[in-house]
C-alpha cells in the first residue's frame, strides 16, 4: 500500500515538472508578473518609502523592503497556478483516471502539492539571483535558511490552492478567488507596507489592519524571509514577529492546509 | 456463461438506484455480469447508463442499494474494487502533454507496478495495441483513434479482471471501431478478461454476448441480442400511411394482428408469412404510401419494450 502511495505521489510530482517545463508560458507568468511589479512599484515608490529597518536611518529603499514580498508572490503565483491544473486535469479527464486508481487519496494531494512546491522554490531561487544587487548578508546559512522557507511557505501555498481549486470547476473562477482572496492575503502580509504597530493613538483602520495582517499566514513567510535577508530589526513603530513564531505558524500553516486538502479530496471531484 | 453461481458472476447489482435532487437517474436495478462475458448497457442519453458506469466505477457514491465486484461489496471496499477495474472512459483520461510512454509509466505507478513489470506490461501491451512505435510521441500528436488504443494500453496494464468502458466508439472511425472490437474479443479469449460497456450505438450492442436496455433509469429488456430479437418474431412490418388509426383497426379486424403507431408509422411486430403480407398489400394499396418489412433490430427491441423510438421521445399510440 505505501509503495503504491510513494510511487502515486512521485509519479505525480514529476508531472507536474514535466508539464510545466513543456509550457513556456507558464514559467514567464510566474516569474515576470513579480519582477515587473518589483521594479514598476520599486523604483516609483522610492521616493515616497520612508521605512528604514532600524528606525533611524534612511538606508533602506523600497526595491530592498519590497524585495522579501516580491520572492513570497513568485512563490504564492508558481504554488497557486501550479494547482490550477487539477481544473485542467479535470475538464481534460486525466483527474478521473487517477479517482479510479487505488492510491490512497492523500497520495493525490501529496504528488500535486510537491510537484507544485517544487516548481515554486525553483522559480523563486531563479528570483532570488536579483538579490545579488542587493546589500544582503550573503552566506550559506542564509541561502539555506531562506531555501528552507520558500519550502514550507511554497507547501503551504500549494495545498491551499489545491483546496480551493478542488472546488472549482472552471479556471475563471479560479482568477476571482484569486484576485478576492489570495492578492489581499498578500498585500496584507507586510510584503508591500509594514504592520502598524498598536498604540493609544491608533485609529480603528490601523487597528483593523493591524490584526488582518496578523492573521494573515503569509505575513510570517515574508517577516522570515526579511529577516533572514537582512537581518535586521523593524523599526518600533512597526509590528513584526520574531523568527521562533514566524517559523511555528508557518509550520501550522502547512499542516492544517495540508490536512485540509486531504479532507477536501474525499469528496468527489 | 449460462451458469450463475457467485463465483462466476463478476459484477452483481441489487435494487440500485440514484437520484440527482429530484431527478430519479436509476430505479432499483438489479442486474448480473457474468464472468469473462462482453456485455452492453444499451440506452439513449439520459438513460441512467453514465450514472450507473460513475457508480461502478467508483467515482460516484451508493444512495441506496448494492453493488458487488468479484464479491468485494462497493460500499465497504471501493478501494480493492479499484484493483480488479480497468476504466476507459469517453473523454480520455491521458495527459496531452506527456508522451504515450510517459503517461503508460504514470498509469503503471499508480498501481505500483514495479519497474521491470512495467516495462514488459508496456512492451506487451503497446505491441498488441500497434502503438508501440508511437511510445515518444505525445498524445496531443495522435489521431482519435491512436489515443483510444493508448487509453486501453493504459487500462489493461494491472491486468484488471473486468474492463469497464463509457461510449468506447464515440469519435472513432468504423475502422477503429471494428479494431477495438478486435482488441476486446482478444482480452476476452486470452485473458479472461470481463467487458461491461455503455453504449447508445445499436450495432455496438449487436456485436456484444449479452445487452441490457435501459430507459429512464430502469432495465427494461436483458439478454444476448438475437434473443432479444427473436422474442419480436421473424419480422417487423413498418406501413407509412396517411391515416395509421384507421389501418391499425383494418389490421385488426380483417387479419387480427395487434399492431401500434409510432411517430405516423404503423407497426406490426410478428411473423407475418408471405401470402398473408401480401394480402395485406393488396387489400391496403390505396392508403399506404410505404410498406417496408425487415428483421427485427434492437431497435425495434427498443420500440417494444419502452414505447418510445431509440433517438426521439416519441410516443407509440397503442
Amino acid at each position: 500500500m505505501n509503495n503504491v502511495a510513494v510511487s502515486a505521489s512521485s509519479s505525480l510530482a514529476r508531472r507536474e515538472l514535466i508539464r510545466f517545463f513543456r509550457q513556456p508560458n507558464r514559467v514567464i507568468g510566474a516569474i515576470g508578473t513579480p519582477l515587473v511589479m518589483w521594479l514598476l512599484f520599486g523604483l516609483g515608490l522610492e521616493e515616497s518609502f520612508s521605512v528604514s529597518p532600524s528606525g533611524e536611518t534612511q538606508d533602506e529603499n523600497f526595491l530592498q523592503y519590497y524585495f522579501p514580498g516580491t520572492l513570497v508572490l513568485v512563490l504564492m503565483f508558481t504554488a497557486i497556478f501550479a494547482t490550477i491544473s487539477v481544473i485542467e486535469d479535470r475538464s481534460e479527464g486525466f483527474l478521473q483516471g487517477v479517482l479510479v486508481s487505488p492510491v490512497p487519496r492523500w497520495s493525490i494531494v501529496l504528488g500535486k502539492v510537491i510537484g507544485g512546491t517544487v516548481i515554486a522554490v525553483l522559480q523563486a531561487v531563479l528570483m532570488l539571483l536579483i538579490a545579488i544587487a542587493l546589500p544582503m548578508q550573503w552566506n550559506l546559512v542564509a541561502v539555506l535558511h531562506l531555501f528552507g522557507i520558500f519550502v514550507a511557505g511554497a507547501f503551504g501555498l500549494t495545498c491551499l490552492g489545491f483546496v480551493l481549486a478542488w472546488k472549482l470547476d472552471n479556471v475563471h473562477g479560479f482568477h476571482a478567488i484569486m484576485n478576492l482572496l489570495l492578492m489581499p492575503m498578500w498585500l496584507l502580509s507586510g510584503a508591500f507596507f509594514p504592520i502598524p504597530e498598536l498604540t493609544a493613538q491608533s485609529s480603528v483602520g490601523q487597528m483593523m489592519i493591524h490584526w488582518l495582517m496578523k492573521f494573515d499566514p503569509l505575513t510570517y513567510v515574508v517577516s522570515l524571509v526579511r529577516q533572514v535577508m537582512y537581518e535586521s530589526q523593524q523599526a518600533e513603530k512597526f509590528w513584526q514577529p520574531d523568527l521562533d513564531t514566524s517559523w511555528f505558524i508557518t509550520l501550522s500553516f502547512c499542516a492544517v492546509m495540508f490536512l485540509i486538502a486531504c479532507r477536501v479530496v474525499r469528496q468527489p471531484a | 456463461m449460462s451458469s450463475d453461481s457467485p463465483s462466476n458472476i463478476a459484477v452483481k447489482i441489487e435494487s440500485l438506484a440514484y437520484a440527482y435532487g429530484d431527478r430519479q437517474a436509476l430505479c432499483e436495478l438489479s442486474l448480473e455480469i457474468l464472468s469473462g462475458e462482453i456485455f452492453c448497457l444499451l440506452g439513449p442519453n439520459g438513460s441512467g447508463k453514465t450514472t450507473l458506469f460513475r457508480l461502478l466505477s467508483t467515482l460516484a457514491s451508493l444512495q441506496t442499494g448494492s453493488v458487488s465486484v468479484m464479491e468485494n461489496d462497493l460500499a465497504d471496499d471501493a478501494h480493492a474494487i479499484r484493483r480488479l477495474l480497468g476504466v476507459v472512459f469517453q473523454s480520455p483520461s491521458l495527459d496531452r502533454k506527456l508522451t504515450v510512454l510517459e503517461n503508460l509509466r504514470h498509469q503503471a505507478a499508480m498501481y505500483g507496478l514495479g519497474k521491470s513489470v512495467t516495462a514488459e506490461r508496456i512492451d506487451e501491451a503497446t505491441r498488441r495495441l500497434g502503438i508501440d512505435d508511437r511510445l515518444h510521441d505525445r498524445v496531443e500528436t495522435l489521431s482519435g483513434g491512436l489515443s483510444r488504443r493508448v487509453e486501453l494500453a493504459k487500462c489493461m496494464l494491472h491486468n484488471p479482471s473486468i474492463l469497464l468502458l463509457d461510449e468506447p466508439s464515440t469519435g472513432l472511425d468504423p475502422a477503429a471501431r471494428s479494431d477495438l472490437w478486435s482488441y476486446l474479443r482478444l482480452l476476452q479469449s486470452e485473458l479472461g478478461t470481463t467487458v461491461l460497456m455503455t453504449t447508445h450505438l445499436l450495432e455496438e450492442a449487436d456485436r456484444s454476448d449479452r445487452v441490457g436496455i435501459l430507459h429512464e433509469g430502469n432495465l427494461v429488456a436483458l439478454g444476448e441480442p438475437n434473443t432479444l430479437r427473436a422474442e419480436l418474431g421473424s419480422d417487423v412490418v413498418s406501413i407509412q400511411c396517411d391515416n395509421p388509426s384507421e389501418v391499425i383497426d383494418q389490421l385488426q379486424t380483417n387479419w387480427q394482428l395487434a399492431s401500434r403507431q409510432l411517430d405516423g408509422i404503423v407497426r406490426l411486430e410478428e411473423t407475418v408469412s408471405a401470402e398473408l403480407l401480401s394480402d395485406v398489400m393488396q387489400s391496403l394499396s390505396g392508403q399506404v404510401d410505404n410498406i417496408s418489412v425487415g428483421r427485427p433490430t434492437l431497435e425495434d427491441v427498443f420500440i417494444h419494450h419502452t414505447g418510445h423510438q431509440f433517438w426521439h421521445d416519441v410516443e407509440v399510440v397503442q
